[in-house]
């Protein structure tokens, strides 16, 4: 744990009376594979929030290559080199892998699509993380559940992310399906990228991940490498029935 | 519409422009061309196959219905529809309604002629004055459906009762207006030679072929697949026969009419804007699903502006286009039936109601429908009652059409 890619400490949030996030901290470093567990309300989604810069904490430490960074804004995230996949995934399921890949970005000539260019850059990011939709060219929203997913994915990489958040990437997916993203998650770690993934099932959060980071009540309550024998110690940190310090991490 | 693939040269993955797997074989084909995938494309073949069965049914009951002094007068008819259609297209693919259309195409029209009639307005100043004061109208619409958040629905139908009021109060001071410039009166009466529909038909194909050509070698280059050459052959070949056919038609009774043209060029120019520039291509991601389109920075309002301004402009246009026709204008023009035709029209020529799917021909083919149905119950002389019912019956098949495509692509 010499030199983290992206560090934030101290992060703390309240919502009125709601201590959301109460000094908690994350780090990661390039081609780690991080998952953060927690029950409901444990403060995830906040700090991933705080993370992909859609709410500003109250307060936050954070370092990116070891200098200090500021996150106001998505946009700040995103100069950064941070990028998060949503749930929901905001596709628009009627236009195609192509439009989709570069809506809001499209490679144009005056204003006119270059639709061949872009074509072209699909094909080579696709082919290098091996998705094979079903087509390029039919309304994305016909396509499996995977297959949009793995397109979210790779559409938060055309950008040359370091760091990509994965937020429930599996959560409506089915077995085989879940097997294509946690694929997908590997080939992106082999790319160098570091990869947060925020998942309720821990079968598959083992894995894919090198460390897993749960979260309780806004703290980080427990930090385990990703090995089967420390299975049940996560299951009892993120019930609250064990609090083991996670001071190996810092 | 959609394309059809070829295995050769295929990368790894199965990337062709319609990437399926399996060699496209002739059932494949059909299916593509019947079953329209692509948000772009529409449902070509039913909309063609419905206007064959009408055009047949009228054929037999009146032998003048397909006679070319008819044809032309049909395409003079169905004119006005088209043009405000092509606005309605740009609506409803934006997921929003524009009622206030007929409206405007009456307000538009009463303020060209009182212009041009009663203060003197040089023809073609006084149309663009009533193209701008359409676009203005669009423009107030789409501001506040973009900053308050109304329904279109509800900002339209304000629109619709409100600008028909403003018609009126231009003719209580005028009454009924007859248009008599020659300028005004040569647009739907202006009819050309046959040789210019030659010309601009080969120049047509010429620019398509070198486009087409120019795509083709420059996907080889980048390494995709391109679609086979016969079937890029077969939809050039269409459109030649097609449009030769239809020169003929025109040919043989007064000639090639300014106003068909008109509505032509718009149309082939808004569907390039819509197909292949990073506005249509919004529009069509907006119309998708407007929370995604925002998630990846595209700035909804904006274009909820723009597109209501372009049915404000064609619907101001369709009133001109009326009133040239018609030689006149009165307290009741745009009151009537052509808001609810031109939305019809849409619809059945394959826009979904829904947003984000559908294609500028849609205006075009529905007006073509509605205006067949319309000239040929004409032409039996049918009662009103009963055109009303049969035309509400088509564009009910037409929708139902369309929820039933959309489920089916929902899954």
């Amino acid at each position: 744990m010499s030199n983290p890619l992206v560090s934030f400490r101290h992060v703390s949030k309240a919502y009125g009376a709601v201590q959301a996030l109460d000094d908690a901290s994350f780090s990661i470093e390039a081609g780690e594979v991080v998952a953060l567990v927690g029950d409901n309300g444990a403060g995830k989604s906040t700090l991933v929030k705080v993370m992909s810069g859609t709410i500003v904490p109250d307060t936050a430490e954070i370092l990116v290559d070891g200098k200090p960074a500021r996150i106001q804004h998505a946009n700040d995230a995103t100069a950064l080199g941070i990028a998060t996949v949503y749930q929901d995934l905001a596709l628009s399921n009627n236009l195609d892998v192509v439009a989709n890949l570069f809506l809001g970005h499209e490679i144009h000539g005056a204003g006119v699509l270059d639709e061949v260019e872009m074509e072209r850059q699909t094909v080579d990011l696709l082919g290098e993380l091996a998705i094979r939709p079903r087509s390029l060219r039919v309304p994305i929203g016909s396509l499996s559940g995977g297959q949009r997913q793995s397109v979210a994915i790779a559409r938060s990489l055309l950008g040359d992310p370091r760091m990509i958040i994965l937020d429930e990437p599996t959560a409506a997916l089915g077995l085989a399906q879940k097997q294509q993203v946690l694929d997908l998650v590997k080939r992106m770690q082999t790319r160098g990228l570091a990869v947060v993934l925020i998942s309720h099932n821990l079968a598959e959060v083992f894995a894919v991940c090198d460390r897993i980071e749960v979260m309780r009540l806004g703290r980080n309550v427990a930090s385990y490498p990703c090995e089967e024998n420390h299975r049940d110690d996560v299951v009892a940190a993120i019930t609250g029935a064990r609090t083991i310090s996670a001071a190996a991490s810092s | 519409m959609t394309d059809t693939t070829t295995k050769t040269a295929a990368p790894a993955a199965p990337v062709s422009p319609d990437g399926r797997p399996e060699d496209p074989t002739i059932r494949t084909m059909l299916r593509h061309f019947v079953r329209s995938d692509s948000a772009t494309g529409i449902a070509f073949v039913q909309v063609v196959v419905g206007l064959a069965a009408i055009w047949t049914i009228f054929a037999v009951l009146n032998h003048n219905f397909l006679s070319p002094g008819n044809l032309t007068n049909l395409s003079l008819q169905i004119v006005a529809v088209a043009a405000m259609g092509i606005g309605v297209v740009l609506v409803l693919l934006l997921g929003e309604i524009d009622l206030s259309i007929g409206s405007v195409s009456g307000l538009g029209a009463t303020a060209m002629a009182a212009l041009n009639i009663k203060l003197g307005v040089p023809a073609l100043l006084a149309i663009a004055l009533a193209l701008l004061g359409g676009a203005l109208i669009g423009l107030v619409h789409g501001l506040i459906v973009a900053a308050f958040g109304v329904p279109s629905f509800v900002v339209t139908l304000g629109g619709l009762i409100g600008w028909q009021g403003l018609q009126l109060f231009v003719f209580d001071y005028t009454g009924a207006m007859n248009v008599s410039d020659p300028l005004l009166l040569g647009i739907t009466g202006t009819f050309f030679q046959p040789w210019l529909g030659w010309l601009l038909l080969i120049a047509g194909l010429l620019i398509r072929g070198a486009l087409v050509a120019r795509v083709r070698s420059r996907r080889a280059k980048a390494g995709l697949v391109n679609v086979r050459p016969w079937v890029e052959g077969l939809r050039f070949g269409i459109v030649a026969i097609v449009s030769a056919a239809v020169i003929v038609m025109f040919v043989q009774d007064r000639g090639i009419p300014l106003a068909v043209l008109i509505v032509l060029g718009l149309i082939l120019v808004m569907d390039f804007i819509a197909r292949r520039t990073i506005f249509g291509r919004r529009i069509y991601a907006v119309g998708g699903d407007a929370q995604a389109a925002g998630r990846v920075g595209i700035n909804v309002g904006r274009i909820t502006v723009w597109v209501f301004m372009l049915s404000g402009t064609f619907a101001a246009l369709s009133g001109i286009l009326s009133a040239t026709r018609l030689q006149s204008v009165t307290q009741g023009a745009g009151s009537g039936d052509i808001l609810l035709n031109a939305i019809a029209a849409v619809v059945i020529g394959g826009t979904s109601l829904f947003g984000g799917r559908g294609s500028l021909w849609s205006a075009l083919l529905g007006a073509l429908v509605i205006g067949s149905i319309s000239n040929g119950m004409d032409l039996l002389a049918l009662a009103s009652p009963v055109k009303l019912m049969i035309t509400g019956a088509v564009l009910i098949a037409a929708v139902i059409f369309d929820a039933s495509v959309r489920r089916r692509q929902a899954r």
